[in-house]
């Protein structure tokens, strides 16, 4: 049990709601946002290393790449970029329902992005194992020319750290949602959590909004059927 | 006020558990200390097989395969298992909260998490060097390391890779700490130096990091499926490897060489007993050098076949990330005039600091040169070059920090004649070790040489003694610093005296650091109303 | 005393590396001497013992910040300019005149070839007062080419040529040393550069073995590899011939044109999809793994000795 001071006292009659060390709740909320924006700045780096790596090749090897796009399936990425979008709408209805101490639409809402997070993931698997089938990945040793290798292994590895991170998201969301369901109320932490849960989700379609067009809209515009 | 009432943070239970699971920011920074300096040794080790086998020209004490993986060893233990986590991990967590007038950081939980990754990179990267470690270097220059080599890379890349999202971690909970925990009356212009040093570190922390975790993700994917993106005959480019690399590398050495600035900026005007000279512009200058740090990575490849006007570009920006440490240098220096001074151990540290800091930064000056960067790149001039900024600098500060602030960690002294001692060989060590290294550099020899022509044995010879003295004067703290944990005088709260938030509570501190919230009214080392009228110093305020 | 002895300066650019070694090592040791003797000065004059309070004034003056920064930066922005300018002497193309000579890095050797076929390892025969051009290709990882007489170093990548030049200006025999980290035996990956007077040089050329010219063993190769059941010189053919076409823009596929040199003809060889003459089908298959890169160089020999033929 920490030591509360004199000055805690009067601005907290009861037993503080506050990690202990933290002077207030108003701290504590203000610093769990601080952490998420600078986890996520972080996080622009991490993609951003990959993303230089692509437009530097995509720069080296455009007709290549060009040609590579057009074989990815856009019909399903352009599908799946609706789903990522409207899975941040229903995030946005979790964090207006912890806010309001509206269980039941918080509730609700985590269950639909979670669904609409695990079709954008059934989605991507398809068109891994469709790629996969037809030859279209590293190694493949039908890869002509030798530059589409890097392509696709830019591809696999971009997408593929993109749903590890839409994969955590489902995780947090289903940590949230039972952690929801087992209490009558929502307590500031539980909400400091599920806005910090929506910025994370957020800057997870974000990434998307830019990988899609790097990825499959790399050429000139086309149909997507 | 009774602040002697509350037990101190050591007596807080004494069992393992209490240790390995506490979320205190002070001991999980003596957590670190006692991984750090486990780290060190390991380093230090692996240095004296191979400065023993550079004794002679002949490769004759261990093999070259042998050889190759002592300095890669070496390098990655010592750059990211010491000198990366040694003064933010074990100062910044010890004192960032103490100083800005906090319990503890924004978040302890966090805090505890970032030791448990280091030591499970830590652990992995050593448990590789058992199973037959890694002969890449510490840079891990692709084709040779995703391709050619039959050492454990991906083992190393995977430890590196852990370690770092323990220094990502750090840095965010630096940030939010010193963004949102000050205590009231704590504004910017009021912060120590030593916090804005770690906020800037913090910061390349942060930015840097995650492209190193990426490149090194990379790595690991070419070697595991021998398929990668830098992988030449895939039609992949080996130099986009070096540009990522360095793009959070030479960050990185401000990563070490920042949070040293820090601590000299400390301790110099303590001993001084006079305001340091020039705040605003110290304060400044660890930021520009921060950014300007982000914007000179391209220095490391003068000769690797990219553009020669890229090389250009590298290069100027490279002379202007000179000038804050320039003045950093000029500002303690000058913060010494009219001092009132006392060459106590740490300001033996700091100002042996200062003298090999301004060589390493000047020969930095050297290197970002292109004429002379084109002769020396990759010989022994750039090796002793770099060890001046991380051995001469950051880990002398180190050392500096330790003896200064030790008697705040467990409320004891240390002998001060035996750690003057201590800090005159280690400087006289390291100039003998490093200083050859010059000479050889621009006479030609290469660096990570195993054998190597004849003309070169003298200065090799020289180096190697000059590191027999380094050993023994590293050798030395180790002694007396554990004798003084339960023999040496009690220090009080305050013996130097110091002006700021950690001197004015007991040592070793209560667990929550302040009984109260501290209200600051003072401005920052106000040693004029320290030592104003009398030549004994004001009690304290409480 | 040999190990006090100034490093041999051996070529056009080594004493231009010098000079500005020398200034800025003046320039530096005066900075290092002036701000370590205001320390000891300052510490022995303001110690405690003879001042046992600091005597008050300012903490910060703007002027002298400014002034100090100034003096800094303009050090600093000096040893850029000067060392900028020697540096594009340098790294720019080699003259044309210059004797051209190829080098293969491998784990753990150099290989060079002169222009007459003649081959050598791990030493290097040049003659002084004349430009050399080293074209530079690594059969496996990077590896560095370094002359510290000459004060010149360049990376040697694979799948690319880079390039270096020097003019050796003083007869005698030089280390040559691999400079970038290359895996076990990195350190015996070094040999000689014997810098010779011309009429020796023309002597030690003459001597050579009978390894004929290395436009012939190109010649050699191209009808040993199948490269002339396509490659024919009738204008039929279903793939270009290789005379007259050296150092000539070629118009390509898809629309755009390069100019057939070195690096052009290797990526033709390897990678032969990537950029296809127009007219003519992709039909070429790789030859990576199956020639090296020495045979690479005979053939690019070879084409450049026919860049006088004329092209029905």
């Amino acid at each position: 049990m920490p030591m509360i001071n004199s000055l805690e006292k009067a601005t907290n009659p009861t037993a503080p709601l506050h990690e202990h060390q933290f002077v207030a709740l108003e701290q504590q909320k203000a610093a769990a946002t601080a952490g998420m924006w600078v986890f996520l700045t972080s996080e622009i780096m991490f993609f951003g290393a990959i993303f230089s790596a692509f437009l530097i090749y995509g720069y080296l090897y455009p007709e290549v790449f060009a040609h590579f796009s057009q074989k990815l399936h856009l019909l399903l990425g352009s599908l799946n970029t609706g789903i990522l979008l409207t899975s941040s709408w229903t995030m946005v209805m979790a964090v207006h329902g912890a806010q309001q101490q509206n269980r039941r639409l918080l509730l609700r809402s985590l269950v639909f992005t979670f669904l609409l997070g695990a079709v954008f993931l059934g989605i991507k698997g398809y068109e891994w194992s469709a790629e996969i089938r037809s030859g279209d990945f590293p190694g493949s040793g039908q890869v002509n020319p030798r530059q589409g290798e890097i392509f696709l292994r830019l591809y696999f590895i971009m997408t593929g750290f993109h749903g590890l991170h839409v994969l955590i998201g489902l995780l947090l969301i289903t940590g949230l949602w039972i952690d929801t369901a087992r209490k009558t109320n929502i307590p500031s932490s539980q909400l400091h959590f599920t806005e910090n849960l929506g910025l994370y989700w957020h800057f997870v379609d974000i990434v998307w909004i830019f990988l899609f067009p790097m990825l499959y809209l790399m050429d000139k515009p086309r149909l997507p059927w | 006020m009774n602040e002697t009432a509350l037990p101190n943070y050591l007596q807080e239970g004494t069992s393992l558990g209490s240790w390995l699971l506490t979320r205190d920011h002070k001991r999980i920074a003596l957590l670190y200390m006692f991984a750090i300096t486990f780290f060190f040794v390991i380093g230090g080790i692996a240095a004296t097989f191979f400065r023993l086998e550079l004794v002679t020209p002949k490769g004759d004490l261990v093999e070259a395969a042998t050889y190759n993986r002592l300095f890669s060893l070496h390098g990655i233990v010592m750059v990211w298992l010491f000198l990366i986590p040694s003064i933010p991990a074990v100062f910044g967590n010890f004192l960032v909260p103490l100083m800005i007038g906090a319990k503890d950081l924004a978040f302890p939980r966090l805090n505890l998490l970032s030791w448990y990754l280091f030591m499970a990179g830590g652990t992995i990267i050593i448990g590789s060097a058992v199973l037959g470690s890694v002969d890449t270097g510490w840079t891990f220059y692709t084709p040779y390391s995703s391709l050619y080599s039959n050492s454990h890379v991906v083992a190393a890349v995977t430890g590196v890779f852990i370690v770092g999202f323990s220094s990502i971690l750090t840095g965010l909970n630096f940030i939010v700490t010193i963004h949102k925990m000050r205590a009231p009356g704590m504004r910017w212009g009021r912060l120590p130096l030593f916090i804005w040093s770690q906020y800037a570190t913090s910061i390349i922390n942060v930015l840097a990091t995650p492209v190193l975790a990426m490149t090194l993700a990379l790595i690991a994917l070419e070697n595991l499926t021998d398929l990668g993106i830098f992988n030449p005959w895939k039609g992949g480019d080996p130099l986009l490897f070096q540009h990522l690399f360095w793009f959070y590398s030479h960050p990185a050495v401000y990563i070490m060489i920042l949070p040293a600035m820090g601590v000299v900026s400390e301790v110099i005007t303590c001993f001084a007993r006079k305001r340091v000279f020039g705040y605003n512009f110290i304060a400044g200058s660890s930021l520009a050098i921060a950014f300007i740090g982000f914007m000179v990575w391209g220095h490391h490849m003068f000769v690797s076949g990219q553009s020669p006007y890229a090389g250009l570009v590298f290069s100027f920006l490279s002379m202007l990330v000179a000038v804050p440490s320039a003045i950093k240098v000029f500002n303690w220096t000058t913060t010494l005039y009219q001092g009132s001074i006392l060459l106590s151990a740490p300001m033996l540290y700091v100002i042996g600091f200062i003298g090999l800091f301004t060589i390493g930064g000047l020969t930095g000056i050297f290197v970002a040169t292109l004429a002379i960067d084109v002769h020396v790149h990759d010989t022994y001039f750039v090796v002793a070059h770099f060890h001046y900024i991380m051995v001469g600098g950051a880990v002398m500060a180190y050392f500096g920090a330790l003896h200064f602030w030790w008697p705040k960690m467990f409320g004891r002294m240390y002998p001060e004649s035996w750690a003057r001692l201590a800090a005159i060989m280690i400087f006289v060590g390291f100039n003998l070790t490093f200083f050859p290294q010059f000479v050889l550099g621009y006479q030609g020899m290469p660096r990570r040489y195993h054998s190597y022509a004849p003309e070169f044995q003298v200065w090799n010879v020289l180096s190697s003694a000059g590191a027999s003295i380094l050993a023994v004067g590293y050798l030395l703290p180790f002694i007396y610093m554990a004798w003084s944990w339960k023999y040496a005088p009690r220090s009080g709260p305050n013996p130097w005296p110091a002006t700021g938030l950690e001197w004015q509570v007991p040592s070793p501190p209560s667990k929550d650091n302040f009984s109260g919230i501290p209200h600051i009214e003072d401005e920052v080392y106000a040693y004029d109303q320290l030592f104003g009228k009398s030549d004994e110093p004001h009690s304290a305020p409480s | 005393m040999e190990f006090l002895k100034w490093p041999q300066q051996a070529s056009a650019f080594a004493a231009d590396v010098d000079h500005v070694f020398i200034v800025l090592l003046i320039v530096s040791g005066g900075a290092v001497l002036l701000i370590a003797g205001l320390i000891v000065f300052f510490c022995v004059r303001y110690s405690r013992k003879k001042q046992p309070r600091p005597v008050h004034h300012t903490n910060t003056k703007l002027s002298l910040e400014i002034g100090w920064s100034v003096i800094a930066l303009a050090f600093f922005l000096f040893a850029f300019a000067w060392g900028a300018r020697i540096y594009l002497q340098m790294y720019r193309t080699a003259p044309d005149d210059a004797y051209a000579v190829y080098a293969i890095g491998k784990q753990w050797m150099w290989k060079f070839q002169h222009p007459d076929g003649r081959r050598e390892i791990n030493e290097l025969h040049v003659p002084v007062n004349r430009p050399v051009k080293i074209n530079l290709i690594s059969q496996d990882v990077i590896h560095s080419l370094y002359i510290p007489a000459f004060r010149l170093k360049h990376d040697v990548l694979p799948m690319a040529y880079t390039e270096m030049w020097f003019e050796p200006t003083l007869p005698g025999s030089y280390h040559l040393f691999c400079a970038e980290y290359c895996g076990t035996s990195h350190s015996e990956m070094v040999g000689q550069v014997i810098a010779m007077r011309p009429e020796d040089f023309e002597n030690w050329l003459g001597n050579s073995q009978g390894m004929g010219s290395t436009a012939q063993q190109g010649a050699k190769l191209v009808a040993s590899l199948g490269c002339t059941s396509c490659h024919k010189s009738e204008s039929t053919s279903i793939a270009p011939w290789f005379g007259g076409i050296y150092g000539k823009p070629v118009e390509l596929a898809d629309g755009t044109s390069t100019v057939v040199n070195d690096a052009y003809i290797r990526e033709s060889i390897l990678n032969p999809q990537a950029k296809v003459v127009r007219n003519f089908q992709p039909a070429m298959p790789s030859y990576q793994g199956r020639i090296t890169e020495d045979e690479i160089l005979s053939i690019t020999a070879y084409i450049k000795s026919l860049r006088e033929q004329k092209n029905e």
